[in-house]
């Protein structure tokens, strides 16, 4: 028994998504537990990785969040208009929020109502459209409820496996959505007709608590196994790379 | 040689009402505030505004300025959610053309290539295309035959962009990291117009930062306004960066329609010099 928390599991889980990745943009674009996630994964078993500070600049050093820690070891220049290169040519996986998440794998940051006069308008499709019949997309939900995890979502921006399918030729073949991971547990679009199923649970979490929480049939539920847990290496890593424990705001049980 | 510099009043003097004017920057970084807060006082309306867009388009929605936004996002970056766009999409009022980014960029590119559309993979089977019911697709002519999104040009009738420094013959240098897509906006637009920190002589360029900074040349740009402080509430690194307290306090001032005329007494109903006067004097 580790005495790691459940933010410490998300923080592996935002790694493990990384996995046989190899020398592309990392690019967590929402959430501190995608942050430390993806520099624990450079850190440890993805070397290759690139990474932006957010803004213009690929840095070579893993730098901790919310401290001002050793300065930005800038390797490569990438202001937005170089990402689309990025994008377009593939070599990209990106952590996305969700403000809805269908059971198919479709997305929505976009707006919640009808188009024409929403009852929430939200950011906007932004670059989901186009990531999503590109490169490696995964979504990151710090607050799994029925709210986000809905039967069909209002807006499509982003495209699950069987809507790009549908497509065919490229854009079927670049679609690529590999996890969501949640405060509660990790799925992926691969159960029954490219459908939501579980992958892991967080330990501390009932599957019947996913259940309650999620909007749609999950399958999966009984056969799904414990989110990894971080070896004490990871654990000292973590901890340097969040030595303020941000990560318990974003996840706080 | 030509000496662009000109005002935000004469900008603002060539719109008309319904027309489509594009602003350089992006979210809250580098906007052209000082040419907006002309807008807000111009009797303009009905405008179709294309913007990667921050608190620009959120001040000409809530000043009942746009007929139609054409965007990918509307963010005001540490506050993701731009309040007084989201009224004005929620109002009903305001007509919308979402966009993916990808879509956005090469919309902007082809209006300044003078071509009709470019190609992309981006948008293709997303809801994109369904609300915007005028988009069309063109398939490949050669054997792969792909379908693809013909994105249409984004033609634009006046462009402005805000730049750290220029010359007063129109050459534009950023000093931040992120030249952003500004060039693409000059390109797209038929009147383009900079506005910028410090007009400094083209001998001092050099020693404001290396050639990769002169982002814009002379050729895209019609006018040239000093203004200094004009991205204002937006950051403008190196010359200064976002401001945070006042951008909350725009923010807040959208929770109803007394809060928000409070604050346009507070700051917006005066010219730019009063502007910055009681930004200033806060």
């Amino acid at each position: 028994m580790s005495t790691a928390r459940r933010a410490d599991y998300c923080v592996i889980a935002c790694a493990e998504i990384y996995r046989g990745d190899g020398e592309i943009l990392a690019n967590p674009t929402v959430g501190t537990i995608p942050y430390i996630g993806a520099r624990l994964a450079r850190a440890t078993f993805e070397p290759d990785l690139t990474m932006t500070d957010g803004e213009a600049m690929l840095v070579a050093n893993n730098q901790p969040v919310g401290v001002n820690g050793n300065p930005a070891l800038v390797e490569g220049w990438m202001p937005f208009r170089l990402t689309f290169d990025v994008v377009w040519a593939g070599r990209r996986h990106v952590v996305m929020g969700a403000s809805q998440i269908g059971r198919d794998g479709d997305t929505n940051i976009s707006s919640i109502g009808p188009y024409e006069k929403p009852s929430a308008q939200l950011l906007g499709p932004r670059g989901a459209p186009g990531n999503t019949v590109n490169h490696q997309t995964s979504y990151w939900v710090p607050n799994h409820s029925r709210r986000v995890f809905v039967e069909k979502v209002d807006f499509i921006s982003g495209l699950g496996p069987s809507r790009a399918a549908r497509l065919g030729g490229k854009a079927a073949a670049y679609n690529d959505i590999r996890f969501v991971i949640s405060d509660l547990c990790v799925m992926d679009f691969k159960g029954e007709g490219s459908c939501a199923r579980l992958v892991s649970i967080h330990p501390g979490v009932e599957v019947d608590e996913i259940r309650a929480k999620t909007g749609f049939a999950l399958e999966n539920g009984l056969t799904a196994v414990a989110t990894r847990d971080p070896s004490p290496a990871e654990i000292r890593l973590i901890d340097q790379l969040d030595p303020n424990g941000l990560r318990y705001r974003e996840v706080s049980v | 040689m030509a000496d662009k510099r000109t005002t935000e009043a004469e900008i603002v003097a060539e719109l008309k009402d319904g027309m489509t004017v594009g602003f350089g920057g992006w979210g809250a970084r580098r906007k052209p505030m000082s040419v907006i807060r002309a807008i807000l006082r111009s009797p303009v309306k009905d405008l179709t505004v294309v913007s990667w867009g921050g608190p620009d388009v959120g001040l000409l929605c809530a000043a009942g300025k746009v007929k139609k936004l054409v965007y990918a996002f509307v963010s005001l970056d540490t506050i993701p959610l731009e309040p007084h766009f989201r009224l004005a999409r929620q109002s009903g009022k305001v007509e919308a053309m979402e966009l993916d980014e990808g879509m956005f960029y090469w919309g902007l590119y082809a209006a300044g290539l003078r071509l009709p559309f470019m190609p992309n993979r981006a948008g293709i089977g997303s809801d994109v295309m369904r609300v915007n019911p005028g988009l069309k697709t063109v398939r490949s002519p050669y054997e792969d035959g792909e379908e693809l999104v013909a994105v249409p040009a984004l033609n634009l009738d006046l462009a402005v962009v805000h730049m750290n420094r220029a010359d007063e013959r129109g050459n534009g240098q950023f000093l931040g990291p992120d030249p952003y897509f500004d060039e693409l906006f000059l390109m797209a637009a038929k009147r383009r117009f900079m506005t910028c920190e410090r007009i400094v002589r083209t001998e001092d360029f050099a020693r404001e930062g290396s050639f990769h900074t002169l982002k814009i040349n002379r050729m895209l740009v019609d006018g040239v306004v000093e203004a200094p402080n004009g991205a204002h509430f937006t950051s403008c690194v190196p010359d200064y960066p976002r401001d945070e307290v006042f951008l909350a306090r725009y923010a807040a001032s959208a929770a109803n329609p007394q809060a928000w005329q409070e604050f346009r007494q507070d700051f917006l109903d005066g010219d730019e010099a009063e502007y910055q006067r009681r930004v200033a004097a806060r």
